[in-house]
């Protein structure tokens, strides 16, 4: 019977099911410090081991600072969950990049780029953004810290098998079109619950055409859209992505393995439980408005105006979100003006944002009324490619900020935040109120659009500027 | 994992759509390394006027009085009523473990978002869904009747209204027997230690590259 991949991958890793209920084995499991600590404590509690310790890859993100680290992390309360992360790794024998390793970064950037990521892997995560490595053709999706116990104890995972959807976007995109456009676009359609209980694989022209970095950013943002795990069939662009990582296949290994990978896709007539599709040439810009992502509209589109929306609980939600973003209805984007630009997180970090963003940035310089332009790379390794190729001194000229691998501003947890009314662009994946600050207002953009923002001080069609 | 059984508990009505895990428990609070303490920061930005840091004493702030959660009429709930996709966002699990430590056993809405709902029942939690209609007339009457106490049978599988009116629900049967044997998980699975270990060899011989 012909298979969505979905199904493949998840067949292939059934150790038993019962009742609709299977124990699935995991491959890879990548963990960082505030979700892990609770799940080590467990294991020490009840005297257990971890099963796998190579499927293991760990790496501090979320609480490391952005700025000079030679002094250590100053929030004292920071640095104990960073060092608590050390101590588990050099108990459990787990391989950690350290703050201060070069490949230290966000864990969901770091995994692909050492190639710990793979085509037909089973990848968790205690952190809802794992869906970011299906872009792999993997089985990926985040996991809750009791799941993190239980994959560290037991290499397996209790799930039963979601639905499968699929979002087929044939076309072209137009310039300064991105796949977080796409993402937000398709969310914008479907709303944040119309891919609860549903696996999404991203299908069509549009999406074969992107290159790893869009189909990460895209699978990333499955999470928005309700689903916990995002994928993209194997192709030759994931093949060549791939070869010579530090964690790829060995060479006698390669040929068997690429074999293997070629068949990592939806067979001719596969059944999918749901499809949505989407036209590429239909998509434009897309800025949120909201303080949830499927608040969101186009670059030349409006706020919307909640008394046309009849439904008394989503009207209720409208005027909540924009009196909490301090926004009139029937305001054009264009003439919202920001305060902060923030260009980073797991969803738009990797070396192609950047030199998207630095293209728009260079020989201009950050708007007046902008108090700060951060950029944050990814990993250590994207940044010092974007040093090699002089993106950092584009991005200094311009005015922004050039900081240390991490999480950063995308939620807050460092020193990198929102002021109380701020309000900002930014290229990370939740709009939710006081996600990235308390009282902060974040409009979520792609990271072309959030250069052109910074640089005219509110946001404007990336596509008009020259 | 404490068992669930039976509840007969106080109402609340959470009255919006869509509350993401970051509302229930704020990106400050994850720098525990802790798996408790976390009720007195749930819903920590609508529930209390001022900014809440991990260390302050949460006692001497103070409360928002229009936040459901402080009337004193829901003092004590143990019943979380709440609309579409609650819980979505991040996977963050200090969200039911703030939501326990809190006080809240069960939590029902027309809808769940995945990550949440799994790791509900990892805690002892029970959400369960109703139709939007069946919601729609627990917030109505909860919000017209002080002291609105829900009776939740996870045996029955009901939830049972002061008026007598019953609602009944779905759950998964491992998620249940569980739920009310109060199970540890990792347990369970590692009773298929040699499926486990069977399957692993299986697959380290088809995909060697895997286990380098």
């Amino acid at each position: 019977m012909a298979k969505t991949l979905y199904q493949k991958l998840f067949d292939s890793h059934v150790v038993h099911e019962e009742n609709g209920t299977a124990l699935l084995y995991i491959d890879r499991h990548l963990v960082h410090e505030v979700t892990s600590p609770q799940a080590f404590e467990g294991l020490k509690m009840s005297a257990r081991k971890v099963w796998r310790v190579s499927s293991v890859l760990a790496v501090p993100d979320h609480n490391v600072p952005t700025t000079d680290r030679s002094q250590g992390i100053a929030d004292p309360i920071s640095r104990l969950q960073v060092e608590t992360l050390d101590n588990n790794c050099a108990e459990f024998g787990v391989t950690e990049f350290k703050m201060n390793d070069a490949r230290q970064g966000i864990v969901h950037v770091i995994g692909p780029e050492q190639g710990a990521t793979l085509p037909g892997m089973t990848v968790v995560c205690g952190d809802s953004h794992t869906s970011t490595h299906g872009a792999f053709g993997a089985l990926a999706h985040g996991i809750g810290t009791s799941e993190v116990e239980h994959v560290l104890a037991t290499q397996c995972l209790v799930q039963k098998r979601s639905k499968s959807m699929q979002v087929l976007v044939e076309g072209k995109l137009g310039c300064g079109v991105t796949a977080k456009d796409i993402a937000l676009a398709v969310i914008g359609r479907i709303g944040t619950a119309g891919g609860t209980g549903y696996a999404i694989e991203f299908a069509g022209s549009a999406i074969r055409s992107l290159t790893m970095e869009g189909r990460m950013t895209l699978c990333n943002m499955a999470i928005e859209a309700g689903a916990r795990a995002g994928m993209v069939a194997v192709d030759d662009i994931t093949i060549n992505y791939i070869k010579g990582r530090p964690y790829a296949p060995k060479p006698e290994q390669w040929d068997a393995a690429v074999a293997y990978w070629r068949t990592l896709h939806s067979d001719e007539g596969a059944i999918f439980d749901a499809v949505v599709e989407v036209r590429a040439e239909d998509i434009q810009p897309q800025v949120t408005w909201g303080t949830s992502p499927e608040m969101v509209t186009s670059i030349d589109g409006r706020v919307p105006d909640p008394e046309n929306e009849s439904d008394p609980v989503k009207r209720g939600g409208i005027e909540r979100a924009l009196q909490y973003m301090g926004l009139e209805a029937n305001t054009p984007i264009i003439q919202i003006r920001i305060d902060k630009v923030f260009i980073g997180s797991c969803t738009n970090s990797r070396i192609e944002d950047l030199r998207a963003a630095a293209a728009v940035a260079k020989g201009k310089h950050v708007a007046a009324n902008v108090k700060l332009a951060l950029v944050v790379p990814g990993s250590g390794l994207v940044k010092a490619q974007a040093e090699q190729e002089g993106l950092d001194r584009i991005f200094k000229e311009a005015g922004f900020e050039w900081r240390e691998p991490g999480c950063s501003m995308c939620l807050a947890m460092n020193a990198d935040r929102l002021e109380p009314g701020e309000r900002c662009a930014s290229t990370s994946n939740r709009n939710f109120e006081g996600r990235q600050g308390q009282g902060g207002r974040t409009h979520l953009v792609s990271p072309e659009m959030a250069a052109a923002a910074a640089v005219a001080g509110h946001f404007v069609d990336v596509r008009q500027i020259a | 994992m404490q068992p669930f059984v039976k509840l007969e508990g106080l109402t609340v009505p959470l009255d919006r759509a869509n509350v993401d895990t970051d509302a229930i428990i704020p990106k400050q609070f994850l720098k525990s390394i802790k798996r408790s303490g976390f009720g007195p920061n749930a819903f920590d930005e609508w529930r209390y006027l001022d900014h809440g840091e991990p260390g302050m004493d949460n006692s001497r702030r103070k409360l928002n009085p229009d936040f459901v959660l402080n009337q004193p009429r829901y003092q004590g709930a143990s019943i979380l009523l709440a609309r579409e996709n609650f819980g979505c966002g991040s996977s963050r699990e200090h969200a039911p473990w703030a939501l326990l430590d809190y006080g809240f056993r069960a939590i029902i809405a027309p809808s769940f978002a995945d990550i949440f709902f799994n790791n509900c029942f990892k805690n002892g939690i029970l959400p369960i869904m109703l139709d939007t209609a069946e919601v729609d007339q627990l917030f109505n009457e909860v919000q017209a009747t002080p002291g609105y106490q829900l009776l939740v049978d996870l045996e029955q599988q009901v939830v049972v209204t002061p008026g007598g009116q019953s609602f009944p629900f779905e759950v998964d049967a491992f998620r249940k027997h569980c739920l009310l044997n109060g199970l540890d998980d990792i347990g369970l699975t590692l009773q298929k230690v040699d499926l486990i270990k069977a399957f692993e060899a299986k697959h380290k011989s088809s995909q060697p590259w895997l286990f380098n």
